[in-house]
């Protein structure tokens, strides 16, 4: 057998999606559920600064934190960027400023969107507000975005030798006990990122014999050992396998277990028989189901061949092939 | 902390890296890998498998699959088994891992790589699962608007201007076309490229790094092993690394206290660099970078291009070392700094310090 | 050259359980590396570096967690590296801390592993939709149950062997706070009658799924000296790794297993590890690994195994005690478990693990495995420092 010419690279959509459940702690679940509330708060450190969004630990001394304070929802802008093409789910579908925003009593910044009709209406130091969505539930989205407040500017000029800027320091933060009936205590967050898989060379080329029901491996030239699926690499040797060698169809079980709980997502009845199979011509075994045969007869050493149904990319599962078990001792460097 | 007279010296003695592409679909990661890792290693007379030690770095969200590092495994010809871990980070901190290794004198050589494919995600997506997953995550906040909150605090504080940023874009991009392993080569003058768009103001698109795939190794050696293997070794002097707090609006943006804290131990101001290779993937970041590094215009500052040419992600920190390693083995420097980063808006920075013996 | 001599003089866990619905990622990582601060009785300015590990990101659904939790671990200022070595992460990371004393990079290091399985379904992780790939026909047990199955070919172990493992670490995990399952009901019968999930591996002899974190301060000979407790002392480390599938590889004994045993028993000085050692904490996430273990770890020939398992040389009371911890087949929170093992290894040494005590353990070894068994780390610690 000699290298066949390369099929055209294989690649196919990829879905990450998951609702991620997360468990929130005291500080985190106050801040959230006050947001529910329209009551922003933050923390107090022990010197006396005060963060917002409140974390659970001081990233100065690292110290626990919890003293929670309320603060004022408006504030001011300390860093800015527009954003002329907001992304899938980012905070609006139009035309935002990504911004950094002080609330008034706060030592610190909150990252969240800006809605204002151009950059131009934007710039440090200007005053905003937040603007709370209709519908909150607790959770970071329950502030739909910030919005220009009418209040007096402090431009990047009107900043204080203390960093804070004159609006700020007439707000004072509040202390709060941070007590709401039906505490947020977790968050659903969905995550979806969309891929695009490429498998590589040397599946594309095994994939492609196995459009035509042949199964074939490839040879490393350095230790001659046969790789199914091929991987690219002699994963002994660390080098490119290239020279295709067809395998099977038959082979051998070399070991095997009986499933009896149904996976997600898998349309098989349990109980059957998931088995390491070597394709004869093969130097290690593949995963496949059998089928053909009541389960509890399935045993190591069983011959058993492909069985294709229409339209699947991989043989649909093996069956007992009609001669006689393979040795243990001729199959048993497989196992 | 002054080393003890028996800790080894460790210096890197290869390096190799990809055609960084923006997308390489016809690649698995390990067949983009396996050549580089020849190539590294047939540079010092060596085989996969003939290091005492390897380290790599990876990170499955590239990938969208988890555990992605155990298929690269394969190019590494881990048999017999090998002394070997993996970083989900930079490969520079997988090179300082395997640099720890060879200081406790377990280990004479190692080899370090690192790949990233961003092809198949959406970058600016995939970089928003890394933020805190209760405040920000939630906001899809993307690194290229992140990295313009940062732009805009350091022109609001009078450091720098959009002309001056056009300028270190088409400084590194001019620098790129004696970089064959480049993917962004070439420039328009500072000027022109102030004409474009902005991206996500103000940073335009040149602004940003290129988004693509690569891969990269260095093999590390020890004292004597190193001076067999190498004409002219690249010893790392010194090596250090730091963190900054998670949250942007506790950080003062504009400086990168964490960089200066890294540079500082890893001996940086003990004496003057002729050469600095910046991981800084936004031109805004090169202005951060400089100040906290205190690099004067007398300092080659990115020869190669820096992450501005090529950018792939979980390499792009190792070949800034690489970079400066080539160029001492090269005789072009004598004494060359290295940075790696990691996190939004520079949140961890890894500084290296490397020299070639007087000539 | 000589490297500095590693101690232990810190450890904390939480309290391993299905789901932490009360604290945040930051907050379980937190509550462990706290307990090993009080333990050692330090505190964060102590910390030179933090070193933390845990399994595949897609678990918590957090890209490179550590960023976000530099705050929660007094990170800041400081250099934090994260490990991932598969299911060997635990063990891998904790070495990776120990050799930054061992060099003299720095004195004192926080190592941290965790994993809040609750965030996400570990399954779901694993079995991502890979385009052109066959899915994963069994799920995670059915990936090991043919080694196991092979396992029992080769040495023709009776098929008790299991329960017995099982049986022994659910019981130990009662003795254990900080375990995750406490089955107080527990009998042999219940663990030989359990639904046979994956022929031949059954309900009670699969590991669950848990959310939990550990935490271990490692110093240098100077910080050992100020200990409030008895330290642990590193005797020997060592990782290896060979390919997740290759033509020769012995899944039931992988050579990587047995070639990293080696090299912690050559740098600790161990010759006959069946009599040198104390305590075993080896990853069991299947009860037949037990006897699998013992045999690629040295503790007895090939195919001789399941014989101490069978005859009780591994329960708590008997010579070789293995997981007296009740180990993860008690408690999985996957990436932390190799931590935990080693963790385990050192109160066992320092004459602290409680009523799962060994009586005059002396040298313990922490066992960590992942991938397609492939990733290995270990250590072995003692009571008394390093003579060389």
């Amino acid at each position: 057998m000699s290298s066949a010419p390369a099929p055209e690279a294989l690649s196919a959509p990829l879905t990450v999606e998951f609702p991620f459940t997360r468990s929130l702690g005291p500080v985190q679940s106050a801040f959230l559920t006050g947001l529910r509330e329209r009551v922003p708060l933050g923390v107090r450190t022990s010197d006396g600064r005060v963060l917002v969004p409140p974390v659970e630990y001081d990233p100065v001394t690292a110290e626990e934190i919890g003293e929670l304070v309320e603060v004022a929802p408006t504030g001011t802008v300390t860093t800015w960027a527009w954003n002329p093409a907001p992304r899938r789910d980012q905070p609006l579908s139009t035309p935002f400023a990504w911004v950094l925003v002080r609330l008034d009593g706060a030592d610190t910044a909150l990252l969240h969107a800006l809605d204002a009709p151009g950059p131009e209406a934007v710039h440090t130091g200007m005053r905003v507000r937040i603007r709370w969505a209709a519908e909150r539930g607790g959770a970071i989205t329950d502030i739909a975005c910030f919005e220009p407040d009418d209040g007096p500017d402090d431009g990047p000029e009107g900043r204080q030798d203390d960093g804070r800027d004159s609006s700020a320091q007439a707000a004072e933060a509040r202390p709060h006990d941070g007590r709401f009936a039906d505490l947020v205590t977790g968050i659903v967050a969905p995550a979806r990122l969309d891929y695009r898989y490429s498998p590589g060379r040397a599946q594309t080329r095994y994939l492609a014999a196995l459009a035509e029901h042949k199964t074939v491996g490839e040879r490393c030239p350095s230790c001659r050992k046969v790789y199914v699926p091929p991987r690219g690499a002699c994963p002994t040797c660390g080098v490119a396998t290239a020279e295709q060698v067809e395998v099977g169809p038959r082979g051998t079980v070399t070991t095997y277990c009986v499933v009896n709980i149904k996976a997600k997502n898998l349309d098989i009845e349990v109980p059957y028989v998931y088995a390491h199979i070597a394709l004869d011509g093969a130097d290690l075994a593949l995963h496949a189901r059998i089928g053909g045969i009541p389960y509890d007869q399935v045993r190591m050493g069983l011959r058993v061949e492909p069985v294709w149904a229409e339209g699947g990319r991989y043989p649909d599962h093996y069956r007992p092939a009609d001669e006689p078990d393979a040795d243990y001792d001729a199959y048993k460097e497989l196992l | 902390m002054p080393d003890a007279p028996d800790v080894p010296d460790v210096a890197v003695v290869a390096f190799g890296q990809s055609e960084h592409r923006a997308n390489t679909a016809d690649l698995s990661e390990v067949e983009m890998l396996l050549p580089v890792l020849a190539e590294t290693l047939g540079q010092v007379g060596l085989t996969a498998g003939e290091t005492d030690f390897t380290c790599s770095g990876s990170s499955d969200y590239l990938a969208g699959r988890a555990f992605s590092f155990t298929m690269a495994l394969d190019g590494v010809g881990a048999w017999p088994p090998i002394s070997e871990s993996h970083v989900e980070m930079d490969g520079a901190w997988a090179l300082y891992e395997a640099w720890v290794k060879l200081r406790t004198g377990e280990a004479e050589t190692a080899l370090v790589y690192s790949y990233g494919k961003s092809s198949p995600g959406h970058l600016r997506d995939v970089l928003t699962r890394q933020l805190d997953p209760y405040y920000l995550a939630p906001l899809w906040p993307d690194s290229v608007s992140l990295a313009a909150l940062q732009a805009q605090a350091l022109i609001d504080a009078g450091h720098t201007d959009e002309r001056a940023l056009a300028a270190i874009a088409a400084r590194d991009r001019t620098s790129a076309e004696e970089n064959p392993h480049a993917q962004l080569r070439g420039s328009a003058p500072p000027e022109r490229l102030l004409d474009a768009d902005y991206l996500v103001r103000p940073l335009r698109g040149h602004d940003a790094p290129p988004i693509g795939d690569g891969a990269a190794a260095v093999v590390l050696a020890a004292g004597d092993t190193a001076r067999r293997l190498c004409t002219r070794p690249a010893w790392i002097r010194g090596i250090d690394h730091r963190v900054e707090p998670h949250a942007l609006g506790v950080r003062d943006l504009t400086d990168s206290p964490s960089t200066r804290l890294a540079a500082e131990r890893a001996g940086a101001f003990d004496a003057p660099v002729d050469t600095a290779e910046l991981h800084a993937p936004f031109t805004s970041q090169e202005v951060v970078l400089r100040k906290a590094l205190r690099l004067g215009d007398d300092v080659t500052v990115n020869p190669s291009g820096g992450a501005l040419a090529a950018n792939p992600m979980m390499a792009a920190g190792l070949i800034r070392i690489g970079e400066v390693a080539a160029r001492i083995h090269r005789g072009a420097s004598d004494r060359a700094l290295a940075h790696a980063t990691s996190g939004p808006c520079l949140q961890q920075n890894l500084v290296a310090v490397l020299e070639g013996d007087p000539r | 050259m000589s490297k500095e001599p590693v101690a232990v003089v810190g450890i904390g866990q939480t309290k391993h359980v299905a789901a932490r619905h009360d604290v945040s990622i930051a907050g379980l990582v937190r509550e462990a590396a706290v307990r090993a601060l009080q333990d050692a009785r330090l505190g964060w300015p102590d910390i030179d570096a933090v070193v933390i590990g845990k399994a595949p990101d897609f678990f918590e659904g957090v890209m490179m967690p550590e960023l976000y939790l530099a705050d929660a671990l007094g990170a800041v200022g400081k250099p934090m590296l994260r490990v991932h070595t598969a299911g060997s992460v635990g063990g891998s990371t904790a070495l990776v801390a120990a050799n930054l004393v061992a060099a003299r990079v720095h004195r004192t290091v926080l190592t941290l592993a965790f994993e809040k399985q609750s965030e996400s379904n570990a399954m779901w992780g694993l079995s991502l939709p890979i385009p052109f790939q066959q899915p994963l026909l069994a799920g995670a047990g059915g990936f090991f149950a043919p080694h196991i199955r092979a396992y029992m070919r080769r040495t023709g172990a009776p098929d008790t062997v299991g329960s017995l493992v099982a049986y022994k670490d659910r019981r130990n995990a009662l003795k254990n706070p900080y375990a995750h399952l406490h089955e107080h009901d527990i009998t042999l019968e219940k663990v030989q009658s359990s639904p046979m999930l994956w022929d031949p591996v059954r309900y009670s002899e699969t590991c669950p799924s848990s959310d939990g974190a550990c935490a271990m301060i490692l110093t240098d000979r100077g910080g050992a000296g100020r200990s409030p407790h008895p330290p642990a002392w590193v005797h020997g480390g060592a990782m290896r790794s060979e390919p997740t599938l290759f033509a020769g590889k012995d899944f039931v004994s992988p050579q990587a297993g047995k070639d990293c045993a080696a090299d912690v028993y050559r740098q600790a000085g161990i010759a006959d590890p069946r009599r040198e050692i104390d305590a075993v904490e080896m990853y069991v996430p299947f009860s037949w690994y037990e006897p699998m273990w013992l045999e690629n770890l040295g503790f007895a020939a090939e195919g001789e195994g399941w014989k101490l398992t069978e005859s009780g040389v591994t329960e708590l009371d008997g010579d070789l005690p293995v997981n007296p911890s009740g180990g993860v087949l008690s408690t999985n929170p996957i990436g932390a478990s190799g931590m935990i093992r080693f963790a385990e290894a050192a109160l066992q040494v320092r004459g602290q693990a409680g009523e799962h005590q060994v009586d005059g353990a002396r040298t313990a070894l922490g066992h960590a495995y992942g991938g397609g068994a492939q990733f290995f780390s270990m250590w072995l610690v003692g009571s008394e420092p390093p003579t060389s």
